[in-house]
């Protein structure tokens, strides 16, 4: 009996390596850590009624912020294992199929399990706020979406101490990804984290929608929406039209895995191209998906800290929505060499240089906007500057990239490697930390510290070109991705080891951010005006942090940057006081079906993952009793009564 | 009360009975015209696939405006704009899928 | 509506059912956006069916196992569903909750013998030895038809779900709006039919 126990658990268990050790050690001390912690000051309720049953929107875009800032030290943590085994030649740090897991488990988590939730938080934290609103449209299914997402995630890197991580790649291409090559439940713990939580994604794109469509204030017409609001429609556009997309492809793998089907196999008719095709279907669009936020931010950051209105407002409404389209179009050249008719080719070579025009737009917008602006360099303007110059070069290289015989040269070489973290370091990250930065306040009710992020900024910066442009040099001197190891007579040894140094670097930008955030919780400059940084848009009319309903009475708009012009009308004497009246506010009920939903789909996932299919049914089972429940619920919203919201606003320092 | 009136007439709109049993009879014949044509072969196969194509693309035309009444509802109709570009990405899929994968199959 | 009006002689309470409807809408909003994505999802599927549509690999073709009258007869019995269904709004509208319920179960049990009907083709299949791991085309084709059916099943329950809250609950702005979804639904199910009909069975057989 103990015997075959032991047995179960070196199988069940991932064993045989010193850091994976370490890893498991280090989550069960952090886990008793928590628990203790709760019981301790008897917090498991306040957990519960606050957060884990709650549908306000903010928090749960801090829920989003806080998963995201986890899955980025882990994904971090990852980069830099990988940048050590490859600091000199035959170096035996990891070992390769360790090696092989951990680019994967980069790949994948950097994309989908914080670049995703870190955009998610960000929509939600900002969104309503921004459109004069009250919550999103559905914020019931808003704590689905979370939760879904956070499960997934969950099950994704419970992967590295139970079962094995997947090792074939962040997209695992079949027939690497089949049961042949990948037998054991790695490649099963991809496909199910992704699958749970890209339902989640789908799901909170259709929510934005109808919440951009229906939910803004009144007055504030489509063409008056703030540019960031418009971002997140056109990703939200990306995201329903492209998400179905990756749930069929990896409902296929796993039907080849688990039921032996051939839709990618070798054998039986199948042809593993058509999953490229499908999955770069859904992973062009999901580039696009994630940098529009990003240019969204951009461009309220500009605006704010040039004191300019944004230049060529439609132009880069055009532009953001152009691009919605567009990213449809270009799927092919993921895989210009895997081989197809030279129509297909030149068709996505064109389309893949099309795309550059609207982005360069947009740089022109951001440009113009800060010319003969009275710039104050403060952090989220700081990262907005510096991601310029970054993502025009990274832009560039992407346009090399696209010129199809030049791809041949250049495909799934370091070069390649080197493009794509420019603009998805240079974008998205200093996007999003932009963001973070710009309405961090808003939420937390204080600024982050700026000498410390001034570190942060700088580490982060010279590390990203100490770590990427060498990269470029190796991806020209023939390295390619995914080598383990190189020997001296390449003679790549001194960029790399550059390279290297470029990775601690930006870790040590990391770690400054999040002292950073730890020390300003305590010394932080506290926002007592609820605009510290003299904004232009609705959210910054509100005290910070906002209160739970947002609004106490729903703004009327008049013009873009609504909130600029009545600071405008105030200071000239011409705004005219309109007298307010308060109403009781119609909010959403908090609910533990979202959270309980969830964790079935969690139970279902994994024994999908095992192949338990009695797991799998009791899993499902519950997924589907509390939906069933949900559809009996009626009693789901309530009136905050006039008396409250005065209260409220009056501890927020504003009389009605 | 006003807004107790505007909804009953919001409602009636919703179709006839009259608008169903056409949407309803056009359909039979739209499913039994392909039906026909398929059991005996009348034209080419090229023509056959063409024409069966043509009958299945009306017959979606006929429920989403005989059924699920499309013309209805608020301006603007934010959901006939979705289903537009929804079916656009749709061809683009499989009309790309076939393109790209005719020379690997 | 009787609901409605007897709210009316508390305080806010035309404000609130006003704001329920107007958040009933977003919800049919909400709800066409996801069929879109249920659109893609398919679409996906059938661009799949489409690739593998000649990937036999030395096993049974559609047209040697395809029995066309099984098919045929779903194909009605589904219509048919789709019709009533629409019958259910029609009995919505004038306020009927009882002809509601009966067209509800009708177009219920339509769908359940569509499911019958489904099931045993697939059973035929199977015995004829055609499975989901014999070939590249019939993964693809009990993929695609399996996905239609399993949509199907659900709507089901969810039907079920529907009609105990309409007996319990009468028709609210609520309920009015979960029937208004659930035809939409169905609706767009057969629609999806059609073209698996055509693309599938019509086009397999030829």
């Amino acid at each position: 009996m103990w015997e075959s126990f032991l047995e179960f658990c070196s199988w069940f268990f991932v064993t045989g390596d010193p850091l994976i050790y370490g890893a498991m050690v280090s989550i069960a001390l952090t886990m008793v850590a928590i628990v203790f912690v709760l019981t301790k000051y008897k917090k498991w309720g306040w957990l519960w009624r606050e957060w884990l049953t709650t549908v306000d929107h903010k928090k749960i875009g801090i829920m989003y912020l806080i998963a995201s800032l986890l899955m980025l030290f882990r994904g971090g943590v990852d980069a830099i294992l990988m940048r050590v085994q490859l600091a000199f030649p035959n170096l035996e740090f990891l070992h390769s199929d360790h090696y092989n897991a951990i680019f994967t488990t980069h790949g994948t988590i950097m994309i989908l399990f914080m670049a995703m939730p870190m955009m998610f938080g960000l929509f939600n934290m900002v969104v309503p706020l921004q459109l004069g609103a009250r919550d999103v449209a559905f914020p019931f299914l808003n704590a689905v979406s979370f939760w879904l997402f956070m499960f997934g995630a969950m099950l994704f890197n419970l992967s590295f101490v139970i079962g094995g991580s997947p090792d074939a790649g962040w997209l695992s291409y079949p027939p690497l990804s089949q049961n042949e090559f990948s037998p054991g439940p790695g490649q099963n713990f991809w496909i199910w984290g992704i699958q749970i939580s890209g339902i989640g994604s789908l799901a909170t794109g259709i929510n934005f929608i109808v919440t951009i469509l229906k939910m803004r204030a009144p007055g504030m017409k489509l063409m008056k929406m703030p540019m960031f609001s418009w971002s997140v429609f056109s990703s939200c556009i990306m995201i329903i039209l492209a998400f179905p997309i990756l749930t069929v492809t990896i409902a296929l793998l796993y039907l080849d895995r688990f039921a032996g089907a051939h839709f990618f196999t070798m054998d039986g008719g199948g042809n593993p191209m058509m999953y490229l095709n499908l999955i770069w279907m859904w992973g062009h669009p999901e580039v696009y998906i994630v940098v529009v936020p990003a240019f969204g931010i951009f461009s309220e950051v500009v605006a704010t800290f040039a004191k300019k209105k944004l230049f060529g407002y439609k132009s880069m409404v055009a532009a953001v929505m152009g691009i919605a389209i567009l990213s449809f179009f270009t799927w092919a050249h993921h895989f210009f060499t895997m081989g197809t008719s030279a129509s297909v080719i030149a068709f996505f070579a064109i389309t893949t240089m099309l795309i550059a025009i609207p982005t360069g737009v947009k740089v022109f917008n951001w440009l113009f906007t800060m010319y003969r602006g009275k710039i104050s360099f403060k952090q989220p303007m700081m990262w907005t500057i510096a991601f310029i110059p970054c993502f025009v070069v990274g832009g560039a290289t992407g346009v090399m990239l696209s010129v199809a015989p030049a791809d041949y040269q250049y495909h799934n070489s370091y070069f390649l490697i080197a493009h794509f973290h420019q603009v998805l370091i240079g974008g998205v990250v200093f996007g999003y930390l932009a963001g973070i930065y710009y309405w961090w306040p808003k939420l937390f009710g204080f600024k982050l510290d700026e000498k410390l992020g001034a570190w942060g900024f700088w580490l982060w910066n010279i590390g990203f070109y100490v770590c990427f442009m060498p990269q470029y040099a190796l991806g020209f001197m023939g390295m390619t991705r995914r080598y383990y190891t190189y020997g001296w007579d390449y003679g790549w040894e001194s960029l790399n080891l550059v390279s290297t140094v470029g990775a601690f670097l930006m870790g040590a930008g990391f770690v400054f951010q999040v002292w950073q955030i730890l020390y300003s919780i305590k010394h932080g400059e506290r926002d007592t005006t609820g605009d510290p940084w003299n904004g232009r848009t609705l959210e910054w009319s509100i005290p910070s942090p906002a209160p739970f309903y947002n609004f106490a009475v729903v703004p009327q708009v008049k013009e873009t940057d609504d909130f600029w012009r009545v600071k405008e009308e105030k200071a000239n004497g011409t705004y005219k006081e309109e007298p307010v009246h308060l109403e009781p506010i119609h909010m959403p009920k908090n609910s533990g079906l979202p959270f309980i939903m969830s964790v079935f789909w969690f139970i279902a996932g994994f024994g999908f993952v095992w192949e338990w299919v009695w797991m799998a049914a009791i899993g499902m089972i519950g997924v589907f009793l509390t939906m069933w429940a949900r559809s009996f619920q009626y009693d789901t919203d309530y009136y905050v009564p006039v008396d409250e919201v005065r209260r409220t606003e009056a501890s927020l320092g504003r009389v009605y | 009360m006003a807004n107790h009136g505007n909804h009953s007439s919001h409602a009636e709109s919703h179709g006839s009975l009259k608008s169903y049993v056409i949407g309803f009879i056009l359909s039979i014949v739209l499913t039994v015209i392909p039906l026909v044509l398929v059991m005996n072969p009348l034209f080419s196969k090229t023509a056959t696939y063409i024409t069966i194509m043509i009958m299945a693309i009306l017959q979606f035309v006929v429920q989403l405006f005989f059924f699920m009444h499309i013309r209805e509802g608020e301006k603007p109709r934010w959901n006939v704009q979705t289903l537009i570009l929804g079916l656009f990405i749709v061809l683009t899929i499989i009309g790309g899928s076939i393109w790209i994968m005719a020379f690997n199959v | 509506m009787q609901q409605v009006a007897k709210n009316h002689e508390h305080g806010h309470a035309h404000d609130h059912e006003h704001g329920h409807e107007e958040h009933e809408q977003l919800k049919v909003l909400g709800f066409w956006i996801f069929l879109v994505t249920d659109c893609i999802l398919f679409g996906t599927l059938f661009a799949t069916y489409a690739v593998m549509n000649h990937s036999f690999a030395g096993g049974p073709t559609g047209a040697e196992l395809f029995a066309l009258p099984g098919v045929i007869a779903s194909t009605f019995i589904l219509l048919t569903s789709s019709f009533t269904s629409g019958l259910a709004i029609l009995a919505m509208n004038k306020g009927k909750v009882k002809e509601l319920i009966g067209w509800l179960i009708v177009t219920a049990l339509l769908g359940l013998s569509f499911i019958y009907l489904e099931v045993t083709e697939f059973i035929h299949l199977v015995h004829e030895g055609a499975t989901i791991a014999t070939s590249g085309f019939w993964s693809a084709f009990y993929t695609l038809v399996g996905t239609h059916g399993l949509h199907v099943s659900i709507g089901l329950f969810w039907m079920l779900a529907i009609i105990i809250q309409l007996r319990r609950r009468g028709l609210t702005p609520v309920t009015r709006r979960k029937v208004t979804t659930l035809s939409l639904y169905w609706h767009f199910l057969d629609v999806v039919w059609i073209f698996l009909f055509t693309v599938v069975y019509l086009m397999g057989v030829m």
